[in-house]
């Protein structure tokens, strides 16, 4: 009775349809279409691991329905690096040793991304507000948190 | 765990979203930010056969400031209070709770009339309704709009006095004087996460003595409330330590505590104390 239903959308810059069934949430379809970038944790919003960026805010993929997309714009960790080039946020998760299972990685790019494009001019006290809102079990939120304020130094600088 | 299936229905008028809901005759639950019933259907402790997106309504009133009023739409998400300008004591007031009401995420979806409807205890919206007096609108086809008191609306910890075929439309609050001194704070465990215990506190001062004083509480009790005890016991007195400590306590003492996995009754009594006080200090900022 619940049918499937298509949904068109803007996926990484690029125009895209899917079918999908109501019930699926958008971490649902990313993962039906092997972008496999976007892990789930918790499905229930608190881990934030599945963080995507929809038209320029954060979301929680797990907590949208992938039918909810119609006509948005939806980001995901796959869309970061462009032409070949690796995010001002991803070096620095390099640089900084801000990755260790991997995890929860994803979620911090898309979550500081969204926060970098609103603010470039993020503080101490707001990266640490951000990092809090997404769980990490491996890297005692340190270096994440060094590689946010590197990568916002950079954001600063270009042109 | 996934949501069991159900039908979408993305109505783009509040009245065909009114008629969707009278026709399934309680079988759907209304979808604005989902960030409460989605998990809820995740664990299938709801499973509606229907669900009516509201996100793509044309006509729901946007955040409007008029007439000494603001008008809160059923689109109106937790981020847009957190920019409200804080040049007058309501906005200062929405906005800085607004920064509590989970992360940026779930704030950038999550609706204020959704979390109302939500009616989760220790919801800061439901505790600031209810200290702030505002008027709900809630419509349904069978009898158009209809305006519900916040201090008539709560039933219990979940549930709500609104019946299933209608949808919240509006929250309408007074402008507050600009005299009015207001403090809110609130204890949790996790940041992000809903908090143990809130409260807040608001009065005029005139003539260095607190008028029309207002405490309230959230998730100290099933339902959000105004303390009246408390409140008549400061009213018309200078703002003082000692006076703070005598309310706090009173409150402690006055509250007919929940009792949960996060706190005990004697834990929340000290909670009450501790955020009415703290909420009270703010206010002499
Ligand atoms: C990680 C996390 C942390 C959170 N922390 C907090 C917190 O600290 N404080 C807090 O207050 N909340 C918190 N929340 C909940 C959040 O505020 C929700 O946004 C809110 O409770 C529900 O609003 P919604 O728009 O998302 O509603 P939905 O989830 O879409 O709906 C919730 C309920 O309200 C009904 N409903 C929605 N809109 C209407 C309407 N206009 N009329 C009638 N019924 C309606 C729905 O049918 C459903 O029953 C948190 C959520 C998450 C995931
Ligand atoms: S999987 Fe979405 S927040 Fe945890
Ligand atoms: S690196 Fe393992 S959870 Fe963050």
């Amino acid at each position: 009775m619940s049918g499937r239903v298509s949904v068109s959308f803007r996926l990484n810059g690029s125009d895209c349809t899917a079918e999908v069934e109501p019930r699926q949430t958008v971490a649902d379809l990313l993962r039906a279409m092997h972008l496999t970038g976007t892990p789930v944790g918790c499905e229930q919003g608190v881990c934030g691991s599945c963080t995507v960026i929809v038209d320029d805010d954060p979301a929680r993929a797990c907590l949208m329905f992938a039918c909810q997309l119609e006509g948005r714009s939806l980001r995901t960790v796959e869309g970061l690096a462009t032409g070949g080039r690796l995010h001002a946020l991803q070096e620095a998760f390099d640089e900084e040793d801000a990755v260790q299972c991997g995890f929860c990685t994803p979620g911090f790019l898309m979550l500081a991304a969204a926060a970098l494009e609103h603010d470039p001019f993020l503080n101490d006290d707001a990266i640490d507000a951000l990092v809090s809102m997404n769980l990490c079990r491996c890297t005692g939120y340190g270096p994440i948190r060094r590689a946010i304020r590197r990568a916002a130094k950079e954001a600063r600088r270009a042109p | 765990m996934k949501p069991a299936a159900f039908t979408y229905l993305a109505p783009r008028t509040i009245d065909e979203a009114l008629s969707q809901l009278a026709d399934a005759g309680g079988d759907a639950r209304i979808l604005a930010g989902g960030q409460s019933l989605v998990p809820a259907m995740a664990y299938r402790l709801a499973q509606p056969s229907i669900l009516v997106d509201v996100n793509g309504l044309t006509d729901a009133p946007p955040l409007a400031e008029e007439d000494g009023r603001l008008e809160i739409g059923p689109l109106v998400r937790h981020q847009d209070l957190r920019r409200l300008s804080p040049q007058r004591p309501l906005g200062a007031l929405l906005s800085s709770m607004a920064e509590k009401v989970g992360p940026w995420p779930v704030r950038c979806r999550g609706t204020f009339c959704g979390s109302l409807a939500q009616a989760d205890p220790a919801s800061e919206w439901a505790l600031a309704v209810v200290a702030l007096d505002v008027n709900l609108t809630l419509e349904s086809r069978q009898d158009g709009p209809r305006s519900v008191p916040a201090s008539e609306f709560f039933a219990g910890v979940m549930a709500t006095t609104a019946r299933e075929d209608e949808m919240m439309t509006a929250a309408t609050i007074a402008e507050l004087p600009g005299a009015t001194r207001w403090g809110f704070s609130e204890f949790g465990r996790r940041t992000g996460d809903y908090a143990t215990v809130l409260a807040l506190a608001l009065y005029e001062l005139k003539g260095g003595r607190m008028t029309r004083v207002r405490i309230a509480t959230g998730g100290a009790e099933a339902v959000p409330r105004r303390l009246s005890e408390v409140e008549e016991a400061l009213e018309g007195s200078a703002p003082s330590k000692p006076r703070f400590l005598q309310a706090a306590e009173l409150a402690a003492e006055i509250i007919d505590p929940l009792e949960d996995y996060q706190a005990d009754a004697l834990y929340r009594r000290d909670l009450v104390r501790s955020m009415v006080l703290r909420a009270l200090q703010q206010t002499t900022r």
